[in-house]
């Protein structure tokens, strides 16, 4: 049975095939029509944001983390399919650099000989109505590299290659007639057609039978090997990222949190998300039990992402200076209330009026009324005392009566930056641990 | 590709198979009476006489004359015939038309987005929004002065009348189709937008257009009747055109004249009934939400053992697990 | 993990021969083709196996959902009272009192256009008429909060809720019944691996609180091992070993269970395997064992005779001719025994 390449690992040479500097991808939000008929500003999605890394040659890059934390965004930046708000992709070509995030449209249509990509869902990545073989050596076509019978041979070489042999059988079929994991070997022949130098791979094998997983990742390592592909491979599955990379990044809401050499990360994750995700993997290991503290609630809104360190809410390691603010306390209320009784909850929740003005984010929250404020800071007291360890409450400046009700005021947070750390790069305040904190984006 | 695109229809069953069928054979008749139209009429569609014989005003049907004459002292049998010849003409070249532009303009439309998008659709909406019949009077009054009052005019005329169906039901399938990840694994290798269009959308949005045409075509001839009953549509000598043989003979009509009307009247309801049965059955067999898949009757052969414990279960075709 | 049984009480379900076959032109789909299981109170059973070898199909049969056009027969037992005699009406009533099931997208099941606590009354109006509506509110109210989900979103749209939340509320729906019996079709495909391990987290505590057992389908060993108590796995309409989830993983008696396990990726993987060919077409599957085109181990009696389900030493039990073989159950003749030398399985042949 094939195992992973160690040799890759070692013969990766250092030169850098990318250099992605603070890019950013923003998507404008569609908000209703009537905002977009009155020309109102409906926000943007964050889809990368203030994302650097160096991509090297041979090597196979990791993008890993949840939905939405546009890890396929990052992906599609890297090819020039999505124009980048800010940032540069500069791409070192055999004919010396470029920045694809400033190419032109018919600049990129030439470099997409070198830059190929294979997509999630392989029941959608290929034409319902355009036949195996037109498909799969369409790219021969637009490039006018091959026609005729050169062409059909070319197309016929890559299927084989693919494992789609004898060739014959499949040139005439339409995708509909081809099983899952057949078409993806169909859509990594188109990739591959035209020799490229770098190959993005979203999620290749995340829609197929868990049989087929298997077959397709040998197949990505057999074509790395003999093409010299350099892959970035994206995935939500940590143990397929484990098994097939080189380096992994991980990414949240837009983010890079921590990157570094595989055996490096999965032997001692320090973000404490790359923690968590690994602590969520259930495994097929009768050794290996349920874990423990699972970070709480789901990956936040995008086009509001958290006060300081993204990940703060979630963080079973947060301190004071990760960012606190008014929608974590919304979240301390809800969580409470789970815990109390209804009538428990009618009273409180009276007390403490609508939550709904925490949603706005801010680092002063006020609850209650003038008349009541005496009582809720006394439940906020209470709260407290149920679980003092709860690091929101480190994150609290103070709390005031008020006029207006109780005010509760968050200390300044700190956005860290992603730092240099025993031989991984982590964006959280506790790595390294010898460096002292600033401030490094403030977060207002 | 034909193959694919005919598939669905030989598979159909049932009612929609029952509704190609009589569309296509009505149809059908109507095709072979315009193809040969010259052989199987006695006269020509304007001919007043035969070998200077003129021919005889309002005679009821004989052996002679089978639908007899009218006012004009035309035979109405070949007027029919001949008609067929004009509704066909001008429905393909209507329908043709429509549905050229249409389609690239709905392409085009969907896949570009933005000002070109909007003022398109505004335009189009704003045809759509008027009465059909209206507005192939208004462009066949245009056109005939341009084009004076010929097939070819009338078939612009209704042209115009289509298009917005077309370019509605493409654009808005362009648009969803537009986000399908193999446009953009498309654009990954490097295609240009007009290869884009042209290879990787339009065979994937025009799946409806035919079903579109067949239920337009039918529409379009009774518009054009319309337009020749209201007098607009083609001019008496430029070809024989049932709405008007219609008109001229409603006077006749009222004094128990019957044959100059009936005849072409008829002909206009089978053709449509035709072209709508073929309409509707293209629709079933190509709107998979229409068809009903038959249900299958399951045999279960009886099992050997019923008894309990897990040693009596046996194979699926019956024969036994035995040891 | 201890399977907290009152030793008085038999299985709440139990299902045996039962065999499910859909209709289509080619003629009868075999989907599921004579399974036998019980499932005790508080139980946990997880069901596993490749992509179309009928685990859905007989997680609708146990609650009598198929569609039209689908046959069933065996033997299915709820309590001691058998559901495939019950009428299309008894058996709707049954459902979500006694039988519930929690569906993987949860989105299209719930009604956008109501509100949650309307979808909570709705569901306890129509099944325990009779309830105040106070006391409806602090039924669903109870099961929210043990799903971790705070009253304040009570009043709220399906839309308002993150995809996590929605799976959980679908839990609670089907919860706030209490019923005995559960059948969860991969509730956890289409979320994130930390939401998923909350859900999983919550199922596993499910039976603490309700007593309620659970079928649990997925397409992952991984949430088998954390969260069930007993694991079946299934093959082309089979169920082809059975036994204590940690049992079966960490000494599986089939060869497709083993197989199975040895091409999961998962973190401790170093080097790829998978199972050649593909699952076989349901409606003429292979005869004999019918995995033994594709089994490492195949002998020629698997070709040529059905193995019967045995119970094995292990505990476990599985329906394989090689680990009858292997446990000394058998005696097989040296022809028998004789390898199957195999059809060489060609990337044509792969799902
Ligand atoms: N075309 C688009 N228009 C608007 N927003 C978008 C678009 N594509 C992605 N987004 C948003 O950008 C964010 C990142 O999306 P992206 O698809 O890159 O995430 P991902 O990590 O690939 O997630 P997944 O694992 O679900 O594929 C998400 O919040 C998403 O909703
Ligand atoms: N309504 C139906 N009519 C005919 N065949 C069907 C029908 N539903 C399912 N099948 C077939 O029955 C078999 C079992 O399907 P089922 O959905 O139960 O598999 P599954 O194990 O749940 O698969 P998956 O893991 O993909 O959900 C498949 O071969 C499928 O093609
Ligand atoms: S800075 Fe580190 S500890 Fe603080 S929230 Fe972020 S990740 Fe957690
Ligand atoms: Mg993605
Ligand atoms: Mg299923």
């Amino acid at each position: 049975m094939p195992t992973k390449p160690e040799a890759t690992a070692t013969a990766v040479a250092s030169d850098s095939l990318f250099d992605v500097e603070e890019l950013e991808v923003h998507y404008d939000l569609r908000g209703g029509s009537l905002a977009r008929l009155f020309g109102r500003d409906t926000g943007v999605v964050r889809a990368v944001d203030g994302v650097s890394f160096q991509l090297r040659r041979g090597e196979v890059l990791g993008l890993v983390g949840e939905s939405g934390s546009g890890k396929t965004t990052l992906g599609r930046a890297l090819l020039g399919l999505v124009r980048p708000t800010s940032g540069a992709v500069r791409y070192h070509a055999g004919q010396g650099p470029v920045d694809i995030a400033t190419s032109s449209n018919r600049e990129l249509r030439g470099l997409r000989r070198e830059l190929q990509m294979v997509f999630q869902d392989p029941n959608a990545a290929l034409n319902p109505s355009m036949d195996i073989e037109t498909a799969v050596g369409h790219p021969l076509k637009i490039h006018g590299i091959a026609k005729g019978a050169e062409l059909r041979h070319r197309v016929a070489d890559a299927l084989e290659r693919v494992g789609l042999a004898p060739a014959e059988r499949y040139m005439s079929k339409y995708p509909s007639d081809l099983s899952g994991g057949q078409k993806q070997r169909a859509v990594l022949a188109r990739a591959v057609i035209l020799g490229p130098e770098l190959l993005v791979a979203d999620e290749p094998i995340s829609m197929l039978d868990m049989s087929v997983r298997a077959k397709i990742l040998e197949l990505m390592l057999g074509l790395k090997a003999d093409l010299g592909l350099t892959y970035v491979y994206i995935t939500h599955d940590l143990a397929s990222a484990k098994f097939f990379c080189d380096r992994v990044a991980i990414m949240y809401l837009g983010r890079i949190v921590e990157i570094g050499p595989t055996d490096e990360i999965f032997a001692s994750p320090k973000h404490p998300y790359t923690k968590a995700l690994l602590a969520a993997i259930p495994e097929p290991d009768p050794e290996r039990m349920v874990p423990r503290d699972l970070p709480r609630g789901e990956i936040p809104d995008a086009a509001k992402p958290p006060m300081g360190c993204h990940f703060h809410p979630r963080c079973p390691e947060a301190v004071a200076q990760c960012g606190w603010e008014s929608r974590d306390l919304r979240v301390l209320l809800e969580e409470h209330w789970t815990r109390r009784d209804p009538a428990a909850y009618e009273r409180e929740g009276d007390l403490v009026g609508s939550l709904d003005k925490l949603d706005t984010p801010a680092k002063e929250a006020t609850l209650g009324t003038g008349s009541s404020a005496a009582e809720v800071h006394q439940l906020l007291d209470r709260i407290r005392g149920e679980d003092p360890s709860e690091p929101l409450w480190s994150g609290v400046e103070e709390v005031v009566e008020g006029p207006d009700g109780v005010s509760v005021r968050f200390k300044a947070g700190v956005d860290p930056a992603l730092r240099q750390s025993d031989g991984v790069e982590v964006a959280c305040i506790h790595h390294p641990v010898s460096v002292t904190l600033e401030p490094a984006r403030g977060d207002g | 590709m034909l193959s694919r695109l005919l598939g669905p229809i030989r598979s159909t069953t049932g009612t929609a198979r029952w509704l190609l069928v009589a569309g296509v054979a009505i149809t059908g008749v109507f095709v072979l009476m315009a193809l040969l139209a010259p052989w199987i009429t006695p006269t020509d569609f304007a001919q007043r006489s035969v070998d200077g014989v003129k021919l005889p005003k309002l005679a009821s049907p004989s052996g002679e004359h089978w639908f007899g004459t009218n006012d004009q002292f035309y035979d109405i049998f070949s007027r029919v015939v001949w008609g067929a010849r004009t509704a066909l003409t001008v429905i393909v070249l209507s329908v043709l038309f429509s549905l050229v532009i249409g389609v690239v303009l709905g392409l085009v439309s969907g896949y570009v987005g933005g000002w070109t998008d909007r003022l398109l659709v505004f335009l189009t909406d704003a045809l759509y929004a008027f009465p059909s019949l209206l507005l192939a009077i208004v462009f066949s009054f245009v056109l005939s002065n341009a084009l004076g009052g010929g097939v070819v005019a009338a078939a612009l005329s209704l042209t115009v009348v289509y298009i917005p169906q077309y370019f509605r039901v493409v654009r808005n399938t362009t648009v969803s189709a537009r986000e399908a990840t193999y446009v953009e694994a498309a654009r990954a290798i490097g295609a240009k937008d007009t290869t884009i269009m042209s290879r990787y959308l339009f065979g994937n949005v025009v799946q409806s257009v035919p079903v579109i045409g067949t239920l337009n075509a039918a529409d379009a001839l009774a518009t054009l009747a319309g337009l020749g009953f209201l007098g607009f549509g083609i001019q008496p000598n430029e070809a024989a055109e049932w709405g008007y043989d219609i008109e001229r003979a409603l006077d006749d009509a009222q004094a128990g004249v019957w044959w100059p009307a009936i005849f072409p009247g008829a002909a206009i309801a089978l053709l449509v009934i035709g072209l709508t049965l073929i309409g509707e059955g293209l629709n079933e067999t190509v709107n998979p939400a229409l068809r009903r898949r038959r249900l299958q009757e399951v045999v279960m052969p009886a099992r050997g053992l019923a008894t309990s414990g897990v040693a009596a279960a046996g194979t699926a075709d019956g024969t036994e697990g035995e040891r | 993990m201890s399977v907290p049984t009152t030793a008085s009480s038999g299985p709440v379900v139990r299902a045996e021969d039962v065999r499910v076959w859909y209709g289509t032109e080619r003629g009868p789909v075999r989907a599921v083709d004579g399974v036998t299981f019980d499932l005790r109170p508080g139980e946990i059973l997880g069901l596993v196996g490749e992509s179309g070898c009928g685990k859905s199909t007989l997680g609708r049969g146990l609650l009598g959902l198929l569609p039209d056009g689908a046959k069933m027969d065996g033997a299915l037992e709820f309590r001691g009272e058998n559901l495939l005699t019950l009428s299309k009406r008894e058996l709707a009533e049954r459902r979500g009192v006694d039988l519930g099931m929690i569906f993987q997208e949860p989105l299209t099941r719930l009604n956008p256009l109501m509100r949650i606590s309307e979808h909570f009354r709705e569901t306890l109006r129509t099944h325990e008429p009779g309830l105040s509506k106070a006391e409806m509110d602090r039924r669903a109210l109870d099961v929210l909060r043990r799903m971790g989900i705070p009253p304040t979103r009570y009043r709220s749209y399906p839309h308002e809720f993150s995809g996590g939340m929605r799976q959980r509320l679908m839990i609670a729906l089907a919860l706030v019944l209490r019923p005995a019996f559960v059948v969860a079709d991969e509730p956890t495909t289409a979320l994130d691996v930390l939401v998923e391990a909350q859900i999983i987290r919550i199922l596993h505590d499910l039976r603490r609180e309700f007593e309620t057992s659970l079928l649990l389908i997925t397409h992952n060993l991984g949430i088998v091992a954390e969260a069930c108590d007993r694991v079946a796995v299934m093959y082309a309409g089979e169920i082809v070993e059975i036994g204590d989830a940690r049992q079966v993983f960490s000494d599986p008696q089939h060869p497709y269970t083993r197989e199975l396990l040895r091409s999961t990726i998962s973190l401790s993987t170093t080097g790829l395997h998978y199972i050649p060919g593909a699952p076989p077409d349901l409606v003429e599957p292979p005869p004999a064992c019918k995995f033994h085109p594709r089994c490492p181990d195949a002998m020629q009696v698997c070709a040529t005779r059905w193995p019967a389900p045995v119970q094995l030493p292990a505990g476990s039990r599985a329906q394989c001719w090689a680990a009858e073989e292997r446990n000394r159950l058998i005696r097989l003749t040296e022809d028998e025994r004789r390898p199957l030398e195999r059809r060489e399985l060609s990337v044509a042949d792969e799902a």
